[in-house]
């Protein structure tokens, strides 16, 4: 396995893990984009850019763009976050040349009028989907409780409200300066001809535009205490709670991710023996995240709302006592196979590591293959996550309830 | 009986009935397994449902001389990366670990299938948990459409909610998942599946050893009894209203299968399908929009779901309706082709995966007897001839529609849809 990189003229940005012995390749662009970067009255348009990618280029309308994906047979698809918004496509070696055509015309999308008016109404459609899902938009609600007016604390797809006054002409304006070709890296995962790739990616983006581009980074500080949002037909009650933990640039994120699955991990975990195994809650979890600027660790518990005043003192009682007296090595023992393992089966798959390359050379300008990644995660040790579980602590949280109690307490 | 083919799978029966299949693919670093036990909740008595699922939490709990921590400790400390669910048919466990920890891996299982400990002080725990599962499917309207969907549509005992039935698994004692286990925990109808990175012999006879001497039983029949097609509307204070329709379909061992799935491709298969295109890109009614194949033993079905708000419902559910009587009509070579292309990626994607290998193994060898090479399915996706799906569709059309509404009102089936199912 090798990694390659190169820059073209313009800052676009180049990078592939080459495996010959692989079947398949992932391919994508990794756009600087995402709802950390949008001004208020435009709160969910990366995220609506992103649909609109696919509903018209310069020289392709909607359906075209459709069919020419499944004729190459690719499972394509596109994902925005607070930090970044993603196109990727895996196919056969073969079809690498026409996967990066198309994927180079999404990047240039036109905003017909037409497809721009029908596409809000199927964003609006999706953000009613979440808000009829557990937990009813208590995670975007504890985001921006918690960032407390970072910019990590805006809802990715927005309101129902900012979405419908979004107009196809800020969109173009947000997409001028955010799709610049100094703002995006073109990765590639797999049986990668890399030489083909940089050969047409000097045709189909070299006269792209570069731009002055910059994102805005803030030091979190963040706000804590609860609130409740009442969920009437609910039988349950959901909880999400957030605290901070490393961000993406310190090297404390092992540890961080370590502790998530001490502490979390959906089986043999402290969460799961004190909540799933004894049937006290439905699901019980803690994950790790990270951003630029910050990171963070979101616990989520679901249960019987009668059930909810108990579990939530439980549940201060394990943060407690892992405060007072840290993790076992045995338990990081433990945490170090599973992540490890779980780590090494997805990288089977070019299309689970394209992730992972574009967006750490796109945000970090870093590369690191399985096997470094592997390493510095046997490298942590009992005391480094301790001192996370001190420097980062879980008691000092924002949390979100939603459900048919008006009270945690 | 040992068959190796040349693709590199392999075959052994043992003498009390449990079948071993495993595929090689020694271009990977790991070894996957599932295992197919013939206890699903398709055996629970009528008024206890949820045993099984039940049951198979109880198993899971400590087995052979690992307690409940020790057994989940055990597995951690090797890296595995397993699962467990409940199906009609069967119980099934699955997993995937780094090649050289599976012996250890497959050790513990077998543990499980065989010498469980049923922890009598755990039932409790298990029966909360089991019930939790159960409530939170009320608070999903879109897992409610697919569970009501079922419920109408399938014959019993396949209709049944596989979690079960709260006021049963109330009712279900110690004594029960002892029974159920005893009855339906049996070599004979137990399929295992292996794929990844592996010594074929040293596996056959490591499962030899472990599973070899499990005594088998009889197989209890199981009672079906036909459902009728039917409308309901579940009243739900949601956004959207959940949508979730299905018509019956041929059999996974149908020799007209692959047209059968090839029309659901249609419907279904990537964003230039007829479904996203009709529905959601040019009427931009939803954002979900599908339809899957579904299979059980003498049976497919075809199933769809689409969630759209309550105003704007009626009409999707009248594209979405239309769109399956249109199938009627037939579908076109070029639709054909990009499906092939699809299918062409999806089986080479195949390959990367040790869990789906080992998982499809033991679904062909239950509804087919037989496992099918990737090669042997790309054959036959290559011959599949928009002649042959049209001549399937005018034989086996869509219709008899089982709808399932859950959202704030009620929506209007349309006349023609409703002489359809007559018809």
């Amino acid at each position: 396995m090798t990694c390659l990189t190169q820059t073209l003229a313009n800052g676009l940005q180049i990078i592939a893990e080459v495996y010959p012995d692989a079947y398949t390749l992932g391919i994508g662009f990794f756009v600087r984009a995402g709802s950390r970067d949008e001004p208020d009255e435009l709160a969910g348009v990366s995220h609506f850019l992103e649909h609109m990618a696919f509903k018209g280029t310069p020289n392709m309308s909607a359906a075209e763009v459709n069919l020419a994906f499944d004729r190459i047979g690719a499972a394509y698809n596109a994902v925005t976050s607070e930090d970044v918004t993603a196109y990727f496509a895996a196919v056969l070696p073969e079809y690498q040349d026409a996967a990066c055509r198309l994927l180079a015309e999404l990047m240039q999308p036109t905003l017909p009028p037409d497809e721009f008016a029908r596409e809000k109404q199927v964003i609006l459609e999706e953000i009613r989907m979440y808000l009829d899902e557990p937990p009813y938009g208590a995670d975007d609600l504890c985001q921006a409780k918690f960032f407390a007016g970072h910019p990590l604390g805006r809802s990715v797809l927005g309101s129902q409200e900012s979405v419908a006054g979004i107009s196809a002409d800020r969109m173009r304006d947000y997409h001028r300066r955010r799709y610049a070709s100094n703002n995006m890296v073109l990765a590639a995962a797999g049986k990668v001809d890399f030489e083909s790739l940089v050969r047409q990616a000097e045709v189909l983006c070299g006269d792209w535009e570069s731009e002055d581009v910059d994102r805005v980074l803030h030091p979190l500080e963040p706000a804590f205490g609860s609130e409740v949002c009442v969920k009437p037909a609910s039988s349950n009650e959901y909880i999400v709670q957030l605290s901070e933990g490393p961000s993406g640039h310190n090297a404390e994120r092992y540890a961080a991710r370590l502790l998530a699955d001490v502490v979390g991990d959906d089986s043999g975990s402290r969460l799961f023996w004190e909540f799933i195994d004894t049937g006290r809650a439905d699901s019980a979890s803690l994950s790790y995240s990270s951003h630029e600027d910050a990171g963070v660790f979101a616990l989520t518990l679901s249960c019987e709302a009668d059930r909810c005043a108990a579990n939530m003192k439980r549940l201060r009682e394990i943060i407690r006592n892992l405060e007072d007296n840290g993790i076992t090595e045995d338990e990081l023992q433990r945490a170090k196979r599973k992540v490890c393992t779980s780590i090494v089966l997805a990288s089977e798959r070019p299309r689970n590591r394209l992730f992972n390359i574009g967006q750490r050379w796109l945000l970090y300008h870093s590369y690191q293959n399985v096997k470094e990644r592997l390493e510095a995660l046997e490298a942590v040790t009992v005391a480094d996550v301790n001192r996370v579980i001190q420097r980062y602590p879980l008691s000092c949280h924002a949390t979100v309830a939603a459900g048919p109690l008006a009270t945690l307490e | 009986m040992i068959t190796a083919s040349e693709d590199g799978t392999f075959l052994h029966r043992y003498s009390n009935g449990l079948i071993l299949l495993a595929e090689a693919m020694p271009w990977v670093e790991s070894t996957a397994f599932a295992v197919a036990v013939p206890a699903g909740s398709g055996r629970d008595p009528i008024d206890r449902s949820g045993l099984a699922s039940l049951t198979c939490e109880m198993c899971l709990r400590g087995a052979g001389e690992r307690d409940n921590r020790r057994f989940m400790s055990d597995l951690e400390s090797l890296g595995v990366n397993w699962h467990d669910s409940v199906g009609s048919d069967h119980i099934r466990l699955s997993g995937a670990c780094a090649a050289d920890a599976f012996p250890q891996a497959l050790g513990i299982f077998a543990d499980v299938l065989r010498r469980p400990r049923l922890p009598r002080d755990e039932l409790e725990n298990a029966r909360q948990g089991l019930l939790q599962d159960i409530l939170s499917v009320e608070d999903d309207p879109a897992d409610l459409a697919s569970r009501e969907l079922r419920r109408r549509f399938f014959p019993s005992p396949f209709h049944r909610p596989h979690e079960g039935e709260a006021d049963h698994v109330r009712a279900i004692n110690w004594e029960e998942v002892r029974e159920h286990y005893e009855k339906h925990f049996r070599p004979n109808g137990t399929i295992l599946g292996v794929a990844g990175k592996f010594d074929w012999n040293g596996l056959r006879d490591q499962v030899g050893e472990l599973l070899g001497d499990w005594s088998a039983s009889e197989p209890c029949p199981i009672a079906e009894t036909p459902q009728q097609p039917i409308i309901w509307h579940v009243d739900y204070p949601s956004q959207q209203t959940h949508i979730a329709v299905a018509y019956p379909s041929v059999p996974y061992d149908h020799p007209r299968y692959y047209e059968a799935v090839g029309t659901v491709g249609v419907l279904s298969g990537g964003m230039s399908a007829r479904l996203f295109t009709e529905v959601r890109e040019k009427r931009g009614l939803c954002y979900s929009v599908h339809a899957t194949y579904k299979t059980r033993p003498r049976m497919g079905a075809v199933i769809c779901y689409s969630g759209t708000t309550a105003e704007r419902a009626q009409e999707t559910l009248d594209v979405l309706l239309r769109e399956l009587i249109r199938l009627r009509e037939g579908v076109q070579d070029a639709e054909l082709e990009r499906l092939r292309s699809q299918y062409r990626t999806g089986l080479v994607m195949h390959q990367e995966s040790t869990s789906a290998r080992s998982g499809a193994l033991v679904h062909d060898w239950h509804l087919l007897g037989r496992t099918r090479s990737l090669r042997e399915i790309e054959e036959r996706i290559r011959g599949l001839t928009t002649t042959a799906i049209n001549q399937f569709l005018r034989d086996h059309p869509p219709r008899s529609f089982t709808i399932v509404m859950v959202g704030p009102k009620p929506l209007e089936v349309p006349r023609d849809v409703l002489d359809a199912n007559a018809s």
